[in-house]
Parts: structure tokens; sequence; C-alpha cells
């Protein structure tokens, strides 16, 4: 396994410590003039999203962590289990409701998303920033009523529900930003 | 485009024109505060055979091929972490006071205070003691950044004000300690060597605090940090070693200097030794210094201040990168 030297200590570098893989997303090099060499590192676990600050001094090394991203297609859910499929290698992976988290809501099958490896193991999924979502049920519009302000809630097609202005009809298909969850579009009536 | 190339913008300068004038400004400043003062400003070799052995300090070496036809000659040079040797060596020889604005090199150092590359104001005022070498950098502070004249305030006052520790006799664990309950990350792989945790606590929980409103010079150093400074006549713990602090950022080291050749010599192979233990490799002893120090150096008090850092203080700039046109990664 790769190591990185504190000399090669830098935001962005992905690490491993305690056999949990964390991203390094602050680095400060503190010396005094006469004395030894600190390196004061802000790390996220890429797994938990926590956070965890640690002193380094010079000559320290620390594990590279074994973290690829591959485009995976999504294709479908068994009991909890959500399953994917590596677009490259058909491979099939499966995920915990758990590791994929709030992104159950936007997973339509044959949707392309890329997924973090962490020593070869699926740790994490994400959908494109944008997807189209066709309405299942919603009350009634508002019959010409095309101000965005007053909004509904609406049950989409993968079962979740978000919030969409009240001109919006069943059938029709909604674009949602993944990474807010906010309702940005009518895609089609 | 050249052949492979790709449009970047890394050919920019870093800095903003507004703070290069200013940085110029103060370069001229330097020179006429010391030389209005009788220092002679004076040029050594950035590039040289022998460098300073310090178990903290890492210089850049060059391989040196002079094609000449002496062997000599294809010998490793040095690029200086500070212009200390051959300033001291100009000093035995002329025995008048020096001064030089000059570069100088550290492997590895890159931070929002540090380039591995930067500038150098060093001088040397014969005849002067630790009280006088403290009056000429709270001089020239006051003059260059137009500060009040700085506060003196002992290592051990400034520890106890700030970390709530006595710094000559507090234990690793204490000083560890002293630091967690400040929510400072314990560095855990530190060695136990007193010296690595006091520069901890100091970098982590004093610095900061220091020379605000008025410049801070902390004096007083454990003798074991003495570098290339005389100990303390009455008191052999403590080293006759000051450091200038402004807004929290350490801008200057001075020393009462050691004159003795063979203290230094002992010196520079502990230094070389800790060094080895901790991994790196050991460097030449200065043998033309030592030389220089047995022929007679005269009493003074020495000085180097980053200057980099100084104009980040009087430009009011948080990053190194504002205050120099093309930083490490844009050199």
């Amino acid at each position: 396994m790769a190591v990185y030297k504190t000399s090669e200590f830098r935001k962005g570098l992905k690490v491993q410590i305690d056999g949990e893989p964390y991203l390094m997303i602050e680095m400060n090099f503190v010396k005094p003039g006469k004395g030894n060499a600190l390196y004061k590192c802000r790390l996220r676990n890429i797994i938990r999203n926590t956070v965890l600050d640690r002193t380094y001094k010079g000559g320290d090394t620390l594990e590279a962590a074994d973290i690829q991203e591959i485009q995976t297609q999504y294709l479908y859910k068994q009991g909890t289990t959500f399953v994917f499929m590596d677009n490259a290698s058909f491979e099939q992976y499966e995920l915990s409701a758990e590791q994929v988290d709030d992104n159950w809501k936007y997973l339509k099958d044959g949707m392309v998303c890329s997924m973090l490896l962490y020593n070869g193991n699926p740790i994490a999924v994400t959908p494109p920033n944008h997807v189209e979502l066709k309405v299942e049920y919603c009350e009634p519009g508002v019959r010409g009523d095309t101000a965005t302000n007053v909004t509904k809630p609406v049950k989409v097609e993968t079962g979740a529900e978000f919030v969409c202005p009240s001109f919006i009809e069943m059938g029709n298909v909604i674009r949602i930003d993944t990474r807010t969850g906010e309702y940005v579009e009518r895609a089609s009536t | 485009m050249i052949d492979g190339g790709q449009l970047s913008n890394d050919w920019r300068p870093t800095a903003r024109l507004d703070r290069l004038r200013r940085r110029a400004e103060l370069l001229r400043e330097t020179r006429a505060f010391f030389t209005e003062r009788g220092f002679l400003e004076i040029e050594t070799p950035v590039l040289s055979r022998e460098t300073i052995v310090d178990r903290h300090l890492d210089p850049l070496s060059v391989r040196c091929d002079m094609e000449t036809g002496d062997a000599s000659d294809s010998a490793r040079g040095w690029l200086q972490t500070s212009p200390e040797l051959g300033m001291k060596r100009a000093l035995a020889a002329y025995g008048v006071s020096l001064f030089q604005v000059t570069r100088a090199f550290r492997a590895g150092e890159v931070g929002v205070r540090h380039n591995p590359e930067f500038t150098m104001v060093e001088w040397y005022e014969v005849g002067a003691g630790i009280d006088a070498g403290i009056e000429r950098l709270s001089q020239y502070a006051e003059r260059l950044l137009g500060r009040p004249p700085a506060r003196r305030v002992s290592y051990a006052d400034a520890f106890q004000a700030h970390a709530g520790i006595n710094p000559h006799r507090a234990t690793i664990e204490a000083m560890a300690e002293a630091g967690s309950r400040l929510g400072k990350t314990v560095p855990e792989s530190l060695p136990r060597d007193p010296d690595a945790w006091r520069n901890w606590l100091l970098a982590e929980c004093v610095e900061p605090h220091l020379g605000w409103g008025e410049p801070a010079i902390v004096w007083g150093y454990p003798a074991s940090q003495a570098a290339l400074a005389r100990l303390h006549p009455d008191d052999p713990a403590v080293a006759e070693r000051f450091e200038l602090y402004v807004d929290g950022v350490e801008l200057a080291n001075g020393y009462h200097e050691l004159l003795d050749a063979n203290e230094l010599a002992a010196r520079a192979r502990s230094q070389n030794r800790a060094r080895e233990a901790g991994g790196k490799t050991g460097l030449p002893a200065p043998n033309r210094l030592l030389n220089a120090m047995r022929a007679g150096m005269p009493s003074c008090a020495g000085v180097a201040l980053g200057f980099d850092r100084l104009v980040m203080i009087a430009t009011g700039s948080t990053d190194i990168r504002e205050v120099m046109a093309f930083p490490w990664d844009r050199a």
C-alpha cells in the first residue's frame, strides 16, 4: 500500500487512519524558526462524514486509502438491498439502505450513478445532479395558476415525496436537483 | 501555445502590485535604517560549501559541476538556510557591524507563512550584548512597521500567561495536558523530547497571542534551544536568545552570539546526532566558521528576520503568497 510522507500532505489527499478512509480537508504547516515542523490536518471520514483533527510531526507517514470511483447502473431493489452494476466490468455491487441514504428517492431502473469503492467494497453512491421523476399522485392543481410560490407535496414513481408548485399534475415529469432535493422545473406534462 | 502545453494562468504573480510596491518601500527603509546606523551592507554566498548544522533545518543541496578539471569543484554545495556562516567569517575578518538582505532556502517548508525560498534580513552589531540587541530589533520594528516600542516578555512568563505552565519545569505529560485543555490536538507521534513539546505548545498556544498592540520580544530560552546563542553568565540553564513577534507572527530570531569555537563544534555534533536519530542525514562540520571563531570573532548581537513576513504584517496579508510575486508553486 502506498504511503504519503508529511512533505506530500495537502488538501484533497485520501488516506487511511485506523482502518477507515479519510479525505484531508485542511492542512496547515507550522514551524517555529528553531523548532520541529508540525502538520496540522483536518480530515473527514469518507464513510461516516465525521471530522477528525490530527497533528503530525515531520517524518510521519499516512497510508493512502484505496478509494476508487466507478460508473454504475442502478438495477433493482431486493428487500432493503440496492443492486448496481459496474458499467465497465458488469460486476454487481450491493448497497444497504443505510449506505444509499436519502439517495433512494432518486433511483430509477437503469439510472447511471457514480459509486465509491473502498478496498474494492462499495461505500457510497451518488446519483446525477438532476433527475427526472414522474408524478404518481398529488392533489389536483388550480388550472391556469403558474405561480411557483404556491406549493404542494407530490409523490413520484420512486415512492418519494417532493414539494412542487401547485400547477403540477399527476402524470407530469418533474426535474429535481439531487444535491438539494429541490424542485427545478417541469420536464413534461 | 507551446507544443503539449496547456493554456493556464499559472504564469501570473500571486501578489498584487500595490503589495509589491509596499515591499519595495520596506526594502529601501531597511537599507536606510542600517546604513544610517553605520552598518555595512555585505553580500555572502547563497551557494556555499558549508552549511549551518541544525536538527530542524534542511538545506537544499546542489551538485556543482564547475568543469574546471579540479576534482574538488565537482563537490556538493548547499543553498544557505541563512547567511550566518559567511557573515560571521566576514565579521571575524573585518570587525565591523554588518547587514545583508538575501535569499535563504529551507527544504520542505511550504505553508501560509513559509516558502522554501524566502528573503532574510540579517545583521550583526559589534559590541552589542543581549539588551542592545533587543533594543536594536525593537527600533527596527518601530521604524518599519510604525509600531510602539516592543514589550519584553520572558519565555517562562509567556508560557505561564498563555498555557498556564512553567516551560522549564513542566513534564511532557503536563505540557500535553495544557495544550489539550486549550482545545489543541495532541500530536501523538512527537518524540519524548521536552523541546519538541515546548515547541508544540509555543506554536499552538503561545505564539498566536504574542505581539498584539505593541510587538513582543521573547527572551530567556531554555539552554537546550540555544542554537548559536551564548548561555546566560549567571544562569546557564537559560540562553541569551530572543525572538520578535508581531500580531502573533514570529518575525525574527536573535542571539548574543556564541564566540567559543569548541562549544560551537560540540553543539554541531549534538545537532548532527539528533538529525541522525530522527532519520535525517548528518551535515558536514562548518570548519571555515570554526576557524574564523578560533581566529577571533568580535563580541556581538546578531538577528535574522523574515522579510516576507514583515511585508505580510505591513500589508495585512494572511498568506505569504500575497507578498511574493512567484512563490514555489509558481516559481
